[in-house]
């Protein structure tokens, strides 16, 4: 299924270039892709916390490099999106793939073009309390 | 004298102006620092002053900038917290008064920093630019400035692992250039520095509690670089090789912590980075002991003071975890779930408590060290460190 995602927006995304009026590439993945609102605030959350602990909070970079439109700008949406799905080999950058979609990999490549969102907190519910401790 | 006495005076009437919120300047007892500490609220740009006894929140203090992936350092007399931002801000925190004391920004893009033996240079390693720079303990006044430069070209390393060493010297790691420096700082106007060969990308390091060892963690090698630093002549030493065994590292979706070390009964107990483990090596001859399969990709590996028991934490997205390793036994006792998105934990000096950030939930546990139940939890503006004022007392800290 997430194949055939990813096929329609290549497939998308090639048409955009032909058009005769420019447009941004990532402008062009169509609004089907954008997550549901929770999935939406879990990937915000993630970025923000989670990839800012090597892209920094800001996103203005760490160990890892700035993730700012300013830091993106000349960098191709697809390298950006096989980046964060395949990581990249030989820095600490690892792959998302199982983590995120492709799909949601295009969705966060196209916030950050834009200048990311500001983190609204972890979508996810509170830990039960039954599940909180287990035999290892 | 007198300056003494007006400080104690004025830290007096501040401290029940901004602790208590007491209108009437009734007598506030004097208090020591030995149980107080902060706890970063990473997003807010704040530190909450809490103290270990009552297990409370005495204070905030704000304004202190992007403090992702900030630490602190306390000064000896345990009166003030340094706290080193991300964004570069160093900010000197009374504890007393919970008022700024000073601050400046010292580079763009900073991870950490340390102070010197003698408590008179605060030290920062930076990102951006590549290096570390000093400060005056007390008047945050720049002392020297060592740029990480390393080849040919003029290009500056990103600098990780630093900590103090005896002598007012200062050893870091240099992720970008494969190298461990050490810079004496004891005549802060003529730093001098010592350059070694280490493994590849060193991501961070620690030092041993008797300022013998440093140990790098490495990203890009199979292995760990270690120093002895009663016999530097020796150079670098690969310990630990191919420990993954040639296998696919596993993703890291956090970067392992080595500060705050685990060194407990001639043991260093090292987070493996790409597997889910914990290495234990034996102190001097380097061999592996045991390796402990754990949850996840370990982050903080932290003994509890007596060394008895590691607890453990995990990257994401097993950063709700805990483990808790018998080191007598050699084995896993525990495995909980303190909250969501834990991202530190601290021992009290004497190891009775730890407080476990968890950042989700936005609060800081606090766990009896014996039951390994939670005694009491704190509301706190997505925490993360946590850092008491005993490190005052603990080269490396």
């Amino acid at each position: 299924m997430h194949e055939l995602i990813w096929r329609l927006i290549m497939v998308l995304t090639a048409l955009a270039a032909l058009l005769p009026f420019a447009v941004p590439v990532w402008a062009q993945a169509p609004a089907a892709q954008r997550p549901d609102a929770a999935r939406e605030q879990a990937l915000i959350h993630m970025v923000r916390q989670d990839c800012g602990s090597c892209h920094g909070l800001t996103l203005k970079g760490g160990l890892g490099p700035a993730l700012t439109p300013q830091a993106l700008h000349d960098r191709p949406a697809e390298s950006l999106v096989a980046t964060i799905v395949g990581g990249r080999p030989g820095t600490p950058m690892p792959p998302f793939r199982g983590l995120v979609t492709e799909a949601e990999a295009w969705w966060m490549v196209e916030q950050l073009l834009a200048g990311f969102p500001e983190d609204r907190g972890p979508a996810t519910a509170a830990v039960s309390p039954a599940s909180v401790r287990a035999g290892r | 004298m007198h300056r003494f006495i007006n400080s104690i005076a004025i830290a007096a009437g501040l401290a029940v102006a901004t602790l208590s919120g007491c209108a009437t300047p009734a007598a506030q007892p004097l208090r020591g620092t030995g149980d107080l500490g902060v706890v970063i609220e990473r997003a807010a740009g704040r530190v909450a002053i809490v103290e270990t006894s009552g297990r409370t929140v005495l204070a905030r203090v704000e304004g202190l900038g992007d403090l992702s992936h900030a630490s602190v350092v306390f000064s000896r007399d345990g009166r003030h917290a340094y706290v080193f931002g991300r964004d570069g801000g160093l900010t000197k925190v009374d504890l007393l008064t919970a008022t700024i004391a000073g601050r400046v920004m010292q580079a763009g893009n900073a991870i950490g920093g340390a102070i010197s033996q003698d408590g008179r240079i605060l030290v920062a390693q930076n990102y951006e630019p590549g290096g570390i720079r000093a400060f005056d303990a007390d008047t945050l006044a720049p002392l020297a400035d060592v740029p990480a430069v390393y080849g040919s070209d003029g290009a500056r390393s990103k600098v990780v692992g630093l900590a103090d060493l005896p002598g007012n010297r200062f050893i870091y790691a240099l992720f970008d250039a494969n190298q461990i420096w050490i810079t004496d700082l004891s005549d802060p106007a003529n730093p001098r520095t010592e350059r070694f060969e280490a493994g590849r990308q060193p991501y961070d390091a620690l030092v041993t509690p008797d300022g013998r060892y440093y140990i790098a963690g490495l990203f890009g090698e199979d292995g760990l670089s270690m120093l002895d630093l009663w016999q530097p002549q020796l150079g670098v030493r690969t310990i630990l090789p191919g420990y993954g065994r040639g296998e696919e590292a596993l993703p890291v979706y956090k970067m392992p912590h080595l500060r705050g070390w685990a060194v407990a009964g001639g043991r260093a107990y090292l987070p493996a980075i790409g597997r889910h483990e914990v290495l234990v090596v034996e102190l001097g001859t380097w061999k592996e002991l045991e390796r402990i399969p754990v949850r996840s990709q370990p982050v903080f590996v932290m003994a509890r003071p007596d060394g008895r028991e590691v607890w453990v934490n995990f990257a994401f997205p097993e950063n709700g975890w805990m483990q808790v390793i018998d080191t007598f036994a050699g084995r896993l006792v525990d495995s909980f779930q303190p909250g969501r998105a834990v991202l530190h934990m601290e021992f009290t000096a004497r190891g009775e408590a730890v407080w476990i950030s968890a950042r989700d939930d936005h609060k800081v546990l606090v766990y009896d060290t014996k039951t390994r139940e939670p005694v009491a939890e704190l509301a706190a503006d997505s925490p993360s460190g946590i850092f008491f004022a005993s490190r005052a007392f603990r080269t490396g800290f």
